[in-house]
């Protein structure tokens, strides 16, 4: 049995997360500053470490896997069976689905955008000048943006928790094992089947286990500091109004 | 398949969009394009070479797949990905036809003359183009549905086929490579399809209900006009401004307080003042 070459990484896939990033990166202008680490964690510890790295690792997953017997169709049985989703397949859709949130943010400061251009029009001040500031003004996270961000914090931390717990599911442990026992049908007997690169898959899933972990705790700092930031403000500004008047202005405010 | 240069032509058309058709264009480039690229296409990357058949017989296999995969999903959500986004296209060339014939009114009438105050505008005719693509992308996704169902039998993908097909010499097991994954993939496809659909009929409504609302409110204001023309038939003076006083659409009627306040933080240097008096009738003439 000859030893495989790693399946190099295909031009177009880098070029897809290349226009995912320049999407994403938009974003980035108006987040926080724990926003922007959580954006580079993103691509480079986990995208690029993805197209780069990982997809190699588990490009012969299928080819490699080789059981103790010549029966045909025992082979992809017993390797539906034991992997019926790849990691990797999981992890890029757990990428794709985690940054989701942060477009919503980018509708808002659009939709903000287009008001004020409105207003600025209405006032009569068509200056293109004008027109430009507003595109290039970085916007402030208050009233309903602040909202609206909030939100997709906790919906990224949602999803990196549900993705977590359906690799916990799927794959018990993070070990890759080496040697899986099958006997789905048409495997005559109880087959020894093999898998191929255990030990670099183990690592790479440990790391992207933990680069996972880093993300959810830095959303946890990031809606931690705002709503600390929030809650300061408050205090400092309002001084006699009460609670329930600041949450009905944050409410109301549009 | 150069998904980058699709990508390209396509975000020109968000500048003609309503606010469902840039969620509707995110949701395909986010959950559609991009799941297909990066990871639904390595899937059934090479299907036909795990499509394992439990036979010697030369041909067998090439058969039994045949029989099973008429046309492979992949190949069904590509064409799908390629139509249900050519409508949109539509649109875009009715601005350029637009813009063209601006131009040739403007060489023949002179720079200050303008046959449209914004092209980029769903009034009139591109109303209509814009509600037809509408029509034709919903129409494009059912149908495409509906193949894919009829074809795999409800999106169901078994581990084992038995094919009898000649030259198999009996029924003989097949075995499909990575089923499981494959269902997941087919399931998320599918879901994407189906909230594109919510998508466009969403904004068939809100485009169709703000067309009415618009309809209704210029005829309450021309029944208003002929109403209170009627009763100041005797008053002189105001006479004149009521009859040349021109009727605006909802759109370019002045701002009302109510709209300059939504917004809670404001650009610097807007005045409020300037918004409340510009809903007065001007009265300077007298």
């Amino acid at each position: 049995m000859t030893l495989t070459p790693p399946a190099e990484p295909d031009p177009e896939l880098k070029m897809n997360w290349a226009s995912f990033y320049a999407v994403i990166s938009g974003v980035n202008r108006h987040s926080t500053g724990i926003g922007r680490i959580w954006i580079s964690v993103l691509f480079i510890f986990r995208i690029l470490v993805l197209v780069v790295a990982a997809e190699s690792v588990w490009g012969d997953e299928k080819s490699g896997f080789t059981c103790n017997t010549q029966q045909p169709g025992c082979n992809s049985v017993c390797y539906d069976h034991f992997f019926p989703i790849s990691h990797i397949r999981l992890w890029a859709l757990q990428l794709i689905l985690v940054s989701t949130p942060a477009l919503l943010v980018a509708m808002h400061v659009a939709h903000r955008r287009h008001v004020d251009k409105r207003l600025y029009k209405l006032s009569g001040r068509t200056n293109p000048k004008d027109l430009e500031q507003i595109k290039t003004q970085k916007m402030k996270i208050t009233g309903a943006l602040w909202w609206t961000y909030v939100i997709s914090l906790l919906f990224r931390i949602v999803l990196e928790v549900i993705f977590m717990y359906l690799f916990y599911m799927i794959y018990p442990g993070y070990k890759m094992i080496r040697l899986v026992k099958c006997d789905s049908y048409p495997c005559p007997n109880t087959v020894d089947c093999f898998v191929s690169r255990p030990t670099e898959k183990t690592v790479f899933t440990v790391f992207m286990l933990t680069a996972s972990g880093v993300c959810i705790l830095l959303n946890i700092g990031e809606v931690v500091f705002l709503v600390g930031k929030a809650c300061s403000k408050h205090l400092h500004t309002a001084g006699d109004s009460t609670m329930g008047a600041w949450i009905q202005q944050k409410l109301c405010s549009f | 398949m150069d998904w980058k240069t699709f990508q390209a032509l396509l975000s020109g058309v968000n500048k003609y969009s309503t606010a469902f058709g840039r969620v509707w264009l995110s949701v395909v480039f986010v959950f559609r394009v991009m799941v297909y690229v990066v990871a639904a296409e390595r899937v059934w990357g090479d299907e036909q070479k795990d499509f394992d058949c439990n036979t010697k017989q030369p041909g067998c296999a090439n058969v039994c797949y045949d029989h099973f995969f008429p046309i492979s999903h992949i190949r069904l959500w590509a064409l799908q990905l390629i139509f249900v986004t050519c409508p949109s296209f539509m649109v875009v060339m009715h601005v350029a036809y637009r813009d063209d014939r601006e131009r040739k009114y403007k060489a023949k009438h002179g720079n200050n003359s303008k046959l449209y105050n914004n092209t980029g505008k769903k009034h009139g005719g591109l109303w209509w183009t814009y509600l037809i693509s509408l029509f034709v992308k919903t129409g494009i996704e059912v149908a495409f549905l509906y193949i894919l169902h009829h074809i795999y039998d409800s999106f169901y993908l078994p581990r084992l086929v038995k094919c009898g097909v000649k030259p198999c010499p009996n029924l003989v097991d097949c075995y499909i490579g990575h089923p499981t994954e494959k269902k997941v993939f087919s399931y998320f496809m599918v879901g994407a399809s189906g909230l594109c659909i919510v998508l466009n009929i969403c904004e068939i409504i809100y485009l169709v209900s703000k067309r009415i609302a618009r309809i209704a409110n210029k005829l309450n204001r021309q029944k208003r006009q002929i109403a209170v023309s009627h009763n100041d038939h005797n008053e002189e003076p105001f006479d004149n401004s009521i009859d040349t006083m021109p009727t605006l659409s909802k759109k370019e009627q002045p701002p009302s307080f109510r709209s300059a306040v939504k917004s809670s933080h404001r650009p610097p240097g807007l005045k409020l003042e300037e918004k409340i008096r510009a809903s007065a009738p001007d009265l300077s003439f007298l």
